[in-house]
């Protein structure tokens, strides 16, 4: 992050007078995006670690298939956190309202299910995507006018006004009780899903690899440089001729689509949709998972979601209060003591840790 | 009288006692948030701690409303200081992210505090028999209580209407929320006037939650629950205006009153379609006290 900091602050200042912006074809049509684009292959470059998290579901599949529905779960909520890191790691925005998209994709797939009987499941999914996507695009045009605590207050207020509207409406939505049996029928005509979500966890596998590497590529994109280069400093990037606010309105529509793929990913792993996927909690606790580990890093949605939801896991079995008083503290300490999230914290002490052996 | 205007003046005291609450809490946000720059997504759970000092105050200790009410203020005052201090000090010159998870934090340790002593189900309170019962004014019958609320809620903004616009010491509030380095180099101790506001802001959380509970209750989750409520005041109004925060409080507490009246099933939809238009219209608030640096 550091390095990518660096970079976005420095290369305004040098690159235009060798580079014509109007030269450089693809989403970033500032000068930024010739400069990182020398620097993609680099960005890119994939290594063992890579291969780290796919092994470990391949290992709970094939191990410990008992715990295949919550590493489902765990997938969703990794992919919802990359959606959010998007928006609040990369361009910077922060928003209350994120799971606003979550709960409209989750809500698609399960009104087209037990609505209409749409049971399919990709197209069903793609569905849900779509859904908060163009809901991302319209509240985007609107909502991004704006920055700041008016934003997050905007954010946190349409959210809202989107749970009441599905609390209104429970005849579509289930209200309080929720929308139960939403049952997808097999992937491709085939593979069904079943009780032991063996296939969920694989099909949930599946659906994040395919919205990793995007994710992945989007942000080593100069379109990514470029986000940072906003989140770093608006003014200036203003100022080399960015279209700001066609950037931001573009990775809010992308990261709105991707949390609604994740809510409809959600659904269909759940079977059940109920209010609580459109709730402040939800926001704040992706905000939470994503924080923890640290923003705007190829893991950090990973690392986040995983401990949080593992975590999560055991001490709410202990008992809630125990996981609501210990993640208050965590966050309290985080923020005072880790500023930046976990994984930086670690890097900057091991660093610390080789230059003192070193000498 | 016509029946119809009976019904509205009905509704226009149930609002306005409803209004009086959001305001007497949302007035502390206000002032601190205007003052410290710091998005406090916290106070909420100072107004439920309030909350449940009442209730224990008058039901365990015997202690009559009103001196349970001010006790309450002063216990939310003393644990204010060193969350302060130690806690939203470090965090005042960095990010909007920093003061919305250093919060939410405060905000989770409370509830599970609340929840490890009192239980997780919501709490009411009896009030003392001066307090019950109805009374009549301008030909509606109004429940005393909500009568004195009312009472309390005017006196309230008063008060710190004359404390903010006339005291010294408001004039030092008001120097530190306009530009905090000007005010230092003229001598004013902002660390100290930080912490005072700060405690006094906590204190009019706690009053303000002490006299919610005869109207909303109180459970662990009093401050997420009413959250967004004290927020969308506070940035509606204006940061660090009391007069926007009475103004904006009154809008959102009548209209969501009226709204829940004429169309129960929508809920708090009105409070929120009002919130999002005026935010929209004046994203920086009706009566913006600090220019922005």
């Amino acid at each position: 992050m550091t390095e990518q900091a660096a970079v976005s602050t420095t290369v305004p200042t040098t690159v235009p007078t060798t580079v014509p912006a109007a030269a450089v074809p693809g989403f970033g049509k500032g000068p930024l995006a010739a400069a990182s684009r020398a620097q993609r292959p680099g960005a890119l470059r994939l290594g063992p670690v890579d291969l780290i998290p796919w092994t470990v579901i391949a290992l709970v599949y094939l191990l410990w298939p008992g715990q295949a529905p919550f590493a489902a779960q765990v997938l969703v909520l990794i992919l919802f956190a990359l959606s959010l890191d998007l928006v609040l790691g990369h361009a910077g925005i922060v928003t209350l309202g994120h799971a606003a998209f979550f709960g409209l994709g989750a809500y698609t797939v399960g009104m087209l299910n037990v609505h209409l009987g749409w049971r399919e499941p990709l197209t069903a999914l793609a569905a849900g995507g779509a859904v908060a996507g163009a809901v991302g695009v319209l509240s985007g045009l609107l909502l991004l006018r704006y920055s700041g605590l008016p934003l997050l207050m905007l954010t946190l207020a349409t959210s809202a006004m989107l749970l009441e509207l599905a609390n209104y409406r429970s005849d579509l939505t289930g209200g309080f009780d929720g929308l139960s049996g939403i049952d997808p029928a097999p992937l491709f005509g085939t593979v069904a899903f079943d009780f032991s979500g063996k296939t969920q966890l694989l099909y949930a596998a599946a659906v994040l690899l395919v919205c990793f590497v995007f994710v992945r590529r989007l942000t080593a994109s100069p379109f990514g440089q470029t986000l940072r280069g906003i989140r770093d400093n608006r003014r200036r990037m203003e100022a080399v001729g960015t279209p700001v606010f066609g950037h931001l309105l573009a990775v809010y529509s992308v990261s709105a689509l991707l949390a609604g793929i994740s809510g409809a990913l959600f659904a269909q792993v759940n079977a059940y949709v109920t209010l609580d996927v459109l709730s402040f909690e939800r926001s704040g606790g992706v905000m939470v998972m994503l924080a923890i580990a640290g923003l705007a890093r190829p893991y950090g949605a990973m690392t986040g979601a995983t401990l949080y939801a593992v975590i999560e896991h055991y001490l709410a079995n202990v008992s809630p209060e125990f996981w609501e008083f210990g993640l208050g503290v965590a966050l309290i300490l985080i923020v005072l003591f880790a500023r930046g999230g976990l994984l930086p914290t670690i890097e900057r002490q091991v660093a610390r840790r080789s230059g003192r052996a070193r000498q | 009288m016509t029946s119809a205007a009976h019904v509205l003046l009905t509704i226009a005291f149930d609002g306005l006692a409803y209004a009086m609450v959001l305001f007497v809490i949302s007035a502390g946000l206000s002032v601190t948030m205007g003052m410290m720059g710091v998005i406090n997504l916290a106070h909420g759970a100072f107004a439920a701690i309030g909350g449940y000092a009442t209730v224990w105050l008058t039901a365990q200790a015997g202690l009559p409303f009103p001196l349970a009410l001010l006790l309450a203020g002063a216990l939310a005052a003393v644990l204010a200081v060193p969350a302060e201090r130690w806690c939203y000090r470090p965090v005042y010159k960095a990010d909007h992210l920093a003061h919305v998870l250093l919060s939410i934090g405060i905000s989770l340790v409370v509830v599970a505090a609340l929840t490890w002593l009192f239980g997780p189900s919501s709490h009411t309170i009896r009030m003392p028999d001066y307090l019950s019962g109805n009374v009549e004014l301008l030909g509606v019958v109004v429940p005393v209580y909500r009568a004195a609320v009312i009472a309390v809620g005017l006196a309230f903004a008063l008060a710190l209407w004359l404390a903010i616009d006339k005291t010294t010491i408001g004039a030092r509030i008001r120097a530190a929320v306009d530009n905090r380095d000007m005010a230092e180099s003229v001598g004013i101790d902002v660390d100290r006037l930080f912490s005072i506001t700060f405690a006094l802001g906590c204190a009019l959380a706690a009053i303000g939650g002490g006299l919610a509970v005869n109207i909303l209750g109180v459970g662990p989750r009093f401050g997420l629950q009413y959250l967004v409520y004290f927020l969308v005041i506070v940035v509606v109004g204006g940061m660090g205006s009391v007069k926007g925060a009475f103004a904006s409080a009154l809008v959102i507490g009548v209209g969501e009153n009226a709204g829940r009246y004429f169309l129960p099933q929508a809920g708090a939809f009105f409070m929120y379609g009002i919130a999002v238009v005026l935010l929209l219209v004046r994203p920086n608030g009706f009566f913006t006290r600090a220019s922005t640096p």
